[in-house]
């Protein structure tokens, strides 16, 4: 039985609503209460329609409530309604639609849950169903942790489905035929006798039609869209120039500011002097508020000069001037011995590492760190945002529209009816446009220039060197070794919250006390599905320090390096190979069947080339299992990347060419910041502030990669962000294979020179 | 200050010392020319004047040295220049926020050189960054309008 099924009897209900001119389809939710954006009056009942399908007699149009920041979802999802509806992907448009808590995001939830994800138990399974409820409540409609395919596959394709046959039951009222008679294809209801009754001229009476069962989802045996590489619906605007970013939001009579936050992350602007700026030629403005200073002039670059003639008076920092301090500072966290959280102990690995000296097993142990780490997202954060008439508009490139649009209410001090977000394309996102700052603050700009509309833009430097930021991250771990095996494994973590951090920004759809443990610190730490007989995963909790948050697999990112170069150490150790043992202790069969798949593409265990070495990694993250393999050479001038193996298993792969290419994008972030890039400080200032000291990984630098998509794992998951983890720790490996120098802190290029 | 933007003549009221990148986005509303990072790192904001591939980022208004084209000029909607259709066969756009000078820089780099290697490619491309890592599209798309080039 379908977790959907169970709610369909439950009154989990489905429908149609008239619009102007037309009709919506969606998913009734259980919940009565929820707002629908696309319809302004209606009855109560028909308030909790959410809405994926617009039919007019202008066309067909598909509303995609994601964030599209690269990933395809739009394409994705629109692929998911266009499956049931039988439509054309060519013939329909895409809207991101309005900010609305009808678009929950399930998926971002349960990731949430203390399951992992190889736990099919009936309360983890539980769980997981239950999870809507509270993403209703929260008004999540996030973007992130590669939920949005699993959260949409079944809604939008049901939301498809019921158009389809909704639109057949007007068809067959209009005609006198059965039902059963009426077939679908390409945007039409055809008769029997092949005439086509298109939908757009169907669907002013589909309102009327109540449904009385869901229909069945079609089979994949019987796919026609699903399953097959689709071109992208934004690749042509995206060639062309003509993709629309937050910005290249242009209004009349618009003005342009840039920000100037404090150069201490956390900190504010005790005075400044405008005097001379405010001279310069296209200067309007110069504008403080609160936590920032903000010029407006007629062009940005006009702004950008204001800036610099500012003389600024900024608060102190409150944490330790350099990077040492931070380190020491996330360091005494483990020294508290008040884990954040202890989600895995299995067995007894007290005893057993006391035990190690009779036992004849072999003891290791090691630290690892890994630094802050910048975005650097290719468009620099930015917002426009017009207050008039007591109303305020946004146009921003947020992963979290419901949330922007609340904390635009507050920066504003109006009410949340008052304010519209249209959510454009993202210039990348990475976890950083789930941020909420630069809508907060293009809106303190709005409100004191009312009546103007203002496109605010940070420069690359401020966006770089005042964060928020992946955290640093120290990992220790402490191992037994015997038989060519781990016996007893001890691995804990300490950084500053995640969490926290945006919670205390203002970017948490709820608020987070302080008490509720932050799972991101150990995600993909306690999870592994690793066979080890005493196995224990502490998590800690550091004091907050730099402003930190989501970055590409959050947890994920500097974990697996922990966990998986542990591995690599006590394979080391045991005399093992790495994927050999890593077979032997893997107990999930997904798991074990994608480094199998790696283990082949890659020919692993085959004689490589004199100064040639391989390292690997595996990391069942998000839900995806993943294995990594990295090949580098030694050249005189410095380690080359010679190539990248990757396998993962999503479930389902509803768009392998669109799934190739997240594998690629995810393990490439993950090989660059692997490679070259940190986050520093010197006296409380960030040493880094653009592409020339923080330096992504370019083209002669980034090896082929090779993907292969599995789908043997139960559930579908997205592949934006399981690319990532593995890069570190497979790089890592392989350095290690080829030099036999273990390097335990990143950037590896810190340590050795890569060309 | 006078210039001429894909194909057509504009009177531009601007400082001389505005850098092109802000005179075409700010001044002139054309917004396929991309802001990354302003200091001739990234290649966003990859254009041409003259036929030639600059850093609009590093030219001043006043410096502008000739008839300027931006990826909106670079071809007409039904008819994309080949190094789009490429873009669009390789499926190479993510985000997609880089490609705009991506395809810029590819365009005179082939106009240059009509049948590079891989290592041709790397080398004059490398300047042009992709947080989303789509280089290896980029790469076999360069290769396909090479020979569609050749072909034409
Ligand atoms: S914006 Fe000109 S090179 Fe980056
Ligand atoms: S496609 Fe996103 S930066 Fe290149």
């Amino acid at each position: 039985m379908s977790r959907l099924g169970t709610y369909t009897r439950r009154g989990f209900l489905i429908g149609s609503v008239a619009v102007a001119g037309g009709v919506v389809f969606g998913v009734r939710s259980y919940r009565a209460n929820l707002e629908n954006p696309l319809t302004a009056a209606l009855g109560p009942g028909e308030a909790a329609l959410t809405p994926y399908v617009k039919i007019t007699a202008d066309g067909i149009t598909i509303i995609t409530p994601r964030a599209e920041m690269g990933q395809g979802i739009h394409t994705t999802l629109a692929s998911l309604v266009a499956e049931e509806l039988d439509v054309d992907l060519a013939d329909i448009a895409v809207e991101h639609g309005p900010p609305s808590s009808a678009y929950f995001n399930g998926g971002v939830v349960e990731e949430g849950y203390p399951f992992p994800a190889t736990d099919q138990s009936a309360l983890a399974e539980f769980a997981r169903a239950q999870r809507d409820i509270p993403a209703v409540f929260l008004a999540y409609q996030i973007t992130g942790g590669s939920t949005s395919t699993h959260d949409a596959y079944e809604k939008m394709r049901r939301a498809g489905a019921i158009a389809r046959e909704t639109l057949k039951a007007v068809a067959a009222t209009r005609t006198g035929l059965p039902v059963a008679d009426l077939k679908t294809q390409s945007g039409a209801v055809v008769l029997p006798d092949a005439t086509r009754l298109p939908y757009t001229e169907l669907a002013a009476d589909a309102a009327d039609v109540e449904l009385a069962d869901a229909p069945a989802l079609r089979p994949k045996s019987e796919w026609r869209i699903l399953g097959k590489s689709q071109d992208r619906l934004d690749v042509v605007a995206k060639s062309t120039g003509r993709a629309i970013y937050a910005s290249d939001i242009r209004l009349p009579g618009m003005r342009f500011g840039v920000i100037r936050r404090s150069p201490y992350p956390i900190g504010t602007i005790r005075s400044f002097d405008a005097t001379e700026a405010l001279a310069l030629p296209g200067v309007e403005a110069v504008l403080d508020i609160g936590t920032a200073v903000v010029a407006v002039a007629t062009t940005t670059w006009a702004a950008m000069q204001a800036l610099d003639a500012v003389t600024y008076d900024w608060t102190p920092p409150t944490y330790p001037a350099d990077t040492e301090g931070h380190f020491a500072a996330i360091a005494a966290a483990f020294a508290t011995n008040r884990p954040n959280s202890r989600q895995r102990d299995d067995r007894d690995v007290e005893a057993a590492l006391n035990g190690a000296a009779t036992s004849g097993a072999e003891v290791i142990e090691a630290e690892y760190r890994v630094p802050y780490l910048a975005h650097t997202t290719m468009e620099p954060m930015s917002a426009a945002a017009l207050y008039q008439n007591g109303g305020l508009q946004i146009w921003a490139g947020t992963q979290g529209p419901t949330v922007a649009r609340r904390e635009a209410a507050k920066a504003a001090g109006i009410e949340e009816d008052a304010v519209t977000i249209t959510t454009t394309l993202l210039g990348g996102g990475f976890g950083r446009r789930g941020e909420m700052d630069f809508v907060q603050n293009a809106v303190k700009v709005a409100i004191q220039m009312e009546g103007t509309p203002v496109l605010l833009t940070y420069s690359r430097e401020d966006d770089t060197s005042r964060g928020p930021y992946r955290p640093a991250a120290i990992g220790r771990f402490k191992a037994t070794v015997h038989n060519g095996l781990p016996v007893a494994v001890d691995v804990s973590t300490a950084s500053p919250s995640i969490l926290k951090g945006i919670n205390d920004r203002g970017g948490s759809p709820a608020s987070i006390p302080d008490i509720v443990p932050d799972f991101t610190i150990s995600q993909a730490l306690w999870d592994q599905p690793y066979g080890i007989e005493n196995y224990r995963v502490t998590a800690y909790r550091s004091d907050p320090l730099l402003p930190v948050g989501f970055w590409r697999s959050v947890g994920a990112s500097q974990n697996s390096f922990f966990h998986e170069c542990m591995m690599d150490e006590i394979a080391v150790a045991a005399g093992r190979d790495p994927v050999e043992m890593r077979l032997d202790l893997i107990t999930d069969d997904p798991s074990r069947r994608v480094l199998e798949a790696v283990a082949e593409m890659a020919d692993w265990g085959t004689p490589l080339p004199e100064g040639r070495a391989r390292g690997v990694a595996f990391a069942l993250v998000f839900g995806a299992p993943t294995a990594q393999i990295v090949e580098v050479e030694q050249t005189p001038r410095g380690i080359r990347l010679t190539h990248a193996w990757v396998a993962a298993d999503v479930g389902v792969a509803l768009d392998p060419r669109n799934l190739d290419a997240q594998l690629i994008s995810g393990v490439s972030y993950g090989l660059s910041a692997a490679i070259g890039e940190k986050i520093t400080l010197s006296d409380g200032m960030v040493e880094q502030s653009n592409f020339h000291d923080y330096p992504p990984m370019r083209m002669y630098q980034a090896p082929p990669v090779t993907t292969r998509i599995l789908e043997n794992a139960p559930h579908i998951r997205g592949a934006g962000e399981p690319g990532t983890p593995c890069a570190a720790p497979a790089l890592a490996n392989a350095v290690f294979a080829l030099t036999g120098e273990r390097i335990r802190s990143l950037p590896l290029g810190d340590h050795i020179a890569f060309v | 200050m006078d210039i001429t933007v894909n194909g057509t003549l504009h009177s531009l009221d601007l400082p001389d010392d505005t850098p092109l990148l802000w005179a075409l986005r700010d001044g002139l509303g054309i917004t396929g020319v991309k802001y990354g990072c302003g200091i001739a790192q990234c290649g966003a904001c990859t254009v041409h004047i003259d036929g030639q591939a600059v850093r609009s980022c590093q030219v001043a208004l006043g410096d502008t040295w000739g008839d300027v084209t931006t990826i909106e000029g670079l071809s007409a909607p039904d008819a994309l220049h080949p190094v789009q259709q490429a873009w669009i066969a390789h499926q190479v756009a993510q985000c997609g926020y880089c490609q705009s000078g991506q395809i810029m820089q590819a365009v005179d780099l082939l106009s240059l050189n009509p049948t590079p290697t891989d290592e041709d490619i790397d080398q004059v491309m490398s300047g042009n960054l992709c947080r989303c890592a789509t280089y290896p599209r980029i790469r076999a798309a360069i290769h396909t309008a090479a020979s569609m080039m050749r072909e034409a």
